[in-house]
């Protein structure tokens, strides 16, 4: 049972060490405040679930408070972050910031003709 | 095993390095809020590795503290921005 639980638990943790990964690239990469919400929440709640559950299945056969104290952190990561992104998200959207638009030509000029409107409305 | 941990942890030192590049240079408040939110969670598993590469349960408990007071951090960084405070 102990290697079953070693193989389980060094799998969960490399998916999560990338999925971690991932997310501090995407919050780098990504060109817009609510993409960055999106890649910086989701990416590393998957990830820090997993790699949080891989330690505990390494542990398991020693001592199995391991794991108690784990799953608790893994439900306050369930529900703290997606919490924190959708605060982010609305407090953004109550400051107007506008997403931007990278997919064809018209969709940039209409883009760049409301972002002139805002920003005059905001100096008048 | 032992490889798998210096995979792990080059990883999430390479995300937390992007997360921090964004932390300084990210152009508005946003986007700031955004990264340190990242940098927390990514800190809690680090937190939680290094408990198991040291056997300390200890650091367990430290990982949940500091994902709570990171957590609150966020929220009223949140609603200050939202103009609610």
């Amino acid at each position: 049972m102990s290697v079953v639980f070693e193989i389980i638990g060094g799998v969960l943790i490399l998916i999560g060490s990338l999925f971690l990964f991932l997310g501090g690239l995407g919050i780098l990469r990504m060109p817009d405040v609510y993409n960055r919400i999106q890649a910086g929440t989701k990416a590393t709640t998957l990830g820090a679930m997993s790699l949080l559950l891989g330690v505990g299945f390494l542990k398991l056969d020693d001592d199995w408070t391991w794991m108690l104290k784990i799953v608790i952190i893994v439900i306050f990561i369930a529900f703290s972050n997606p919490i924190s992104s959708h605060a982010l998200a609305r407090a953004m959207y109550k400051r107007k910031r506008y997403p931007v638009i990278k997919s064809d030509q018209e969709d940039m000029d209409a883009y760049k003709e409301v972002a002139k409107q805002i920003k005059e409305e905001e100096q008048s | 095993m032992i490889i798998i941990f210096y995979i792990a942890m080059f990883f999430m030192v390479a995300g937390l390095f992007a997360a921090a590049v964004r932390f300084v240079k990210g152009p508005t408040a946003g986007d700031r809020s955004v990264a340190l939110d990242t940098l927390t969670t990514i800190m809690v598993a680090g937190l939680v590795l290094l408990a198991f590469v040291f056997d300390r349960i200890i650091y367990i408990d430290v990982a949940l503290v500091y994902g709570v007071l990171g957590f609150i951090g966020v929220i009223v960084l949140a609603r200050y921005l939202e103009g609610a405070l």
